[in-house]
């Protein structure tokens, strides 16, 4: 009788643990544009890797290539990933597109998840972000703040993304000061410390009083604060590189689509889809606002809580284009799609758009 | 005290022969030393390194996708440095290769057949050649520097390809994101062996360029004028050769060759024009080039070898979690030890102190 416990527990207990081996963690991986070191947009998804990894523990086991150049490297570098048995990928920039298809058609049982592309597939998913949401209470906060109407705007590349957010900036600021004015200089880069300060250096040296980015690297943030100027952060909250020159930043809030999303693989619900997020589902998120007087700060929270809550679109007309002639008639508010293949500036932007 | 480096009269065959294996050897306790220090096991993070991508047929086709571009260029630019002509701006020729080479399936999408092809690599040979004529003739004509403005036109070249991706090429369709259409498949160029990977057919015109350019620098008068030219201008002179002549002939090869690296990648392993076709290939490719001691079969090498770096850096940056920073850190070190090696066959080190050199002096 003895004998026969013995055996049957251990016979249970190869059971467990043969149960246990069965259920095996969900390998995700991640390749960046950037190192997770920029405090920016790489940083912020890293972030989100990380919040993914507490959420889920054991359950998720998770990898990353960092710094990847789109072009014939992204292609490797994924099915690098793919090969390593990772069952869910994101890459997070929009250039790793193509890259991300083909390595799909290769793999139909891994999960891919791009960020801000437009493609999609049965096992390739599309999120993006409602970024410009907060470039338009940073317009708000800017023409409330600035003594002389200009602020100075450091761009990265002009593809729709960036322009979209230049058109909210300038909009927002309209709504206070109709005759703000926005200087945009382009980095043609998305991480390149040197080059942003010497954007940043040139705005000041314009007059502008306030500073705004859509490149990654804190440097503009510190050519601001030795200026004794004001500015926005961007993608993550740059509190700590300017804790008297930071308004505020636009965070992005990538941890909460991950988990969702890491979830719905280990669950077996996952299904393709194109996705466009923004305050509403808390994946834009404002960083404290600070080194404002409390009118101000009262009014961005105002603006922010419509922004959320639906009732304030910021591509709302009457709206005209740089060159004077019509966009959105009054009360009419742009579609998706306009917004997603964004390539003209509003009026007031004192810049040419590269074509 | 100071360190100079002395000629030696004469050099070791034997240690040529030895340089690449010590040069391996140094590498390995320099890497293990690193990798224990980062807290990895030395042993496995050696095996992603140098074993790794080589045990998988996927990884071999990446290898050559790789190393194919890394050779085409190098190879071109050991006539130029052979023949003293200082390159520096292949990474532009590429480029220009790469838009060239573009012009048929991005503004005539609907003119295909087998003859697209060929006609794709001859532009994109012309593009870079026409490009690589510029520092050549400002040399010859003005005597320019040829290493300032080479090197200043791979920016030129870098600011076109964004303007024509962004602006005129820009593909309608694209939501207006910087890359042209996607090409028609006659106008891509083959998988060399489909079935088990993407390496193109780029690898094989490296090769067969290496061999080329090999044959005419050992076997063929045009060679022996380069090495002559590019030893001693006035012996050259002496002899009849026109150094002029030379530099254009040196730049036109590197540029054609840099060019048709730009077209086989844009075609090859892109498949459309866009703004980052190339992450510093033809600066790259430098490296490759005294890595293989400026000989074409050694070139071959070296690009392998550089193509091996990078994937091992990948792999390990996967396999072990190591940073990308510290792979590439170790592909530093592989760097510093084969060129050292290398320099020190033809130089000695000598340790000068001030008691020597005043001694040297009172003699």
């Amino acid at each position: 009788m003895k004998k026969l416990l013995m055996a049957l527990s251990m016979a249970a207990s190869f059971a467990v643990t043969g149960a246990a081996h069965a259920e095996e963690k969900l390998k995700v991986g991640f390749i960046y544009i950037g190192p997770p070191g920029d405090f920016g947009w790489t940083y912020q998804h890293d972030q989100g890797r990380k919040e993914m990894e507490k959420a889920l523990g054991d359950k998720v086991e998770t990898t990353f290539l960092e710094s990847v150049p789109e072009g014939a490297d992204a292609e490797r570098s994924i099915e690098r990933l793919a090969r390593a048995g990772n069952k869910l990928i994101f890459t997070t920039s929009f250039g790793y597109m193509d890259a991300t298809i083909k390595v799909a058609q290769k793999f139909p049982n891994v999960k891919f998840e791009h960020a801000t592309g437009y493609k999609t597939a049965d096992n390739v998913a599309v999120y993006n972000s409602r970024f410009y949401e907060g470039r338009y209470v940073q317009g708000v906060i800017a023409a409330k703040m600035s003594k002389v109407g200009v602020a100075g705007y450091i761009g990265s590349f002009p593809i729709p993304e960036v322009v979209q957010g230049i058109n909210s900036f300038m909009l927002g600021a309209q709504s206070v000061n109709p005759n703000f004015k926005v200087k945009v200089i382009w980095a043609n880069s998305w991480f390149d410390p040197g080059k942003e300060a010497d954007a940043a250096k040139a705005l000041v040296d314009q007059g502008v009083d306030i500073i705004t980015q859509h490149t990654d690297s804190t440097a503009p943030m510190q050519v601001a604060a030795e200026r004794k100027i004001k500015a926005f952060g961007q993608a993550s909250d740059m509190i700590k590189f300017g804790p008297e020159t930071q308004l505020t930043s636009i965070v992005d809030n990538w941890g909460p689509y991950y988990i969702e999303r890491a979830k719905a693989v280990i669950d077996g619900t996952w299904k393709t889809h194109n996705v466009f997020h923004g305050m509403h589902e808390n994946l834009v998120v404002m960083a404290p606002y600070t080194n404002m007087p409390d009118d101000v700060k009262k009014l961005a929270e105002e603006t922010q809580a419509k922004i959320a809550s639906g009732a304030l679109k910021p591509f709302t007309g009457p709206v005209k284009k740089q060159d004077g002639s019509e966009w959105l008639k009054a009360g009419e508010t742009a579609d998706d799609k306009t917004i997603l293949s964004m390539n003209f500036y509003v009026a007031g932007v004192d810049d040419k758009l590269p074509q | 005290m100071r360190i100079e480096l002395v000629k030696r009269p004469q050099h070791s065959a034997l240690f040529s022969a030895l340089s690449p294996f010590i040069a391996l050897f140094l590498t390995l306790i320099a890497g293990a030393i690193l990798f224990s220090l980062l807290g990895k096991n030395p042993v496995s993070a050696l095996y992603s390194y140098f074993v790794e991508p080589l045990t998988e047929i996927w990884s071999w086709h990446e290898l050559l996708v790789k190393a194919a571009p890394l050779i085409l260029i190098a190879v071109g630019l050991s006539v130029c440095f052979l023949s003293n002509n200082w390159n520096i701006g292949a990474e532009g020729q590429l480029i220009m290769g790469g838009i060239a080479g573009s012009i048929l399936p991005v503004v005539f999408p609907d003119f295909q057949g087998w003859y697209v092809l060929p006609i794709m690599l001859l532009l994109g040979m012309a593009g870079g050649m026409a490009y690589a004529t510029i520092p050549a003739f400002l040399k010859v004509r003005f005597n320019t520097n040829e290493i300032l403005t080479s090197l200043m036109l791979v920016y030129v070249a870098q600011l076109f390809l964004d303007w024509i991706v962004r602006g005129p090429w820009r593909n309608p369709q694209g939501f207006n994101f910087p890359e042209t259409v996607q090409f028609n498949s006659s106008a891509i160029l083959p998988e060399i062996w489909a079935e088990s990977g993407r390496a193109h057919w780029g690898f094989i015109l490296a090769v067969v360029a290496a061999l080329l350019v090999w044959f005419m620098l050992s076997r063929t008068l045009n060679g022996f004028e380069i090495k002559v030219l590019g030893r001693s201008a006035r012996a050259g002179r002496f002899a009849g050769f026109s150094a002029g002549r030379l530099t254009f002939f040196a730049f036109l090869v590197s540029g054609a060759l840099a060019g048709l690296a730009g077209i086989a990648e844009v075609s090859g392993a892109v498949g459309q024009l866009r703004t980052t076709i190339t992450p510093g290939y033809g600066f790259t490719a430098i490296i490759v080039a005294f890595l293989g001691r400026l000989n074409p079969l050694g070139i071959v090498a070296a690009g392998l070898v550089l193509a091996l770096s990078y994937l091992g850096g990948e792999a390990a940056q996967v396999s072990l979690g190591i940073s990308e920073k510290s792979a590439r850190i170790f592909q530093g070190i592989i760097l510093f030890f084969v060129l050292a090696s290398d320099t020190l066959i033809y130089y000695r080190i000598r340790f000068v102190t001030r008691h020597s050199e005043t001694a040297a002096k009172g003699a």
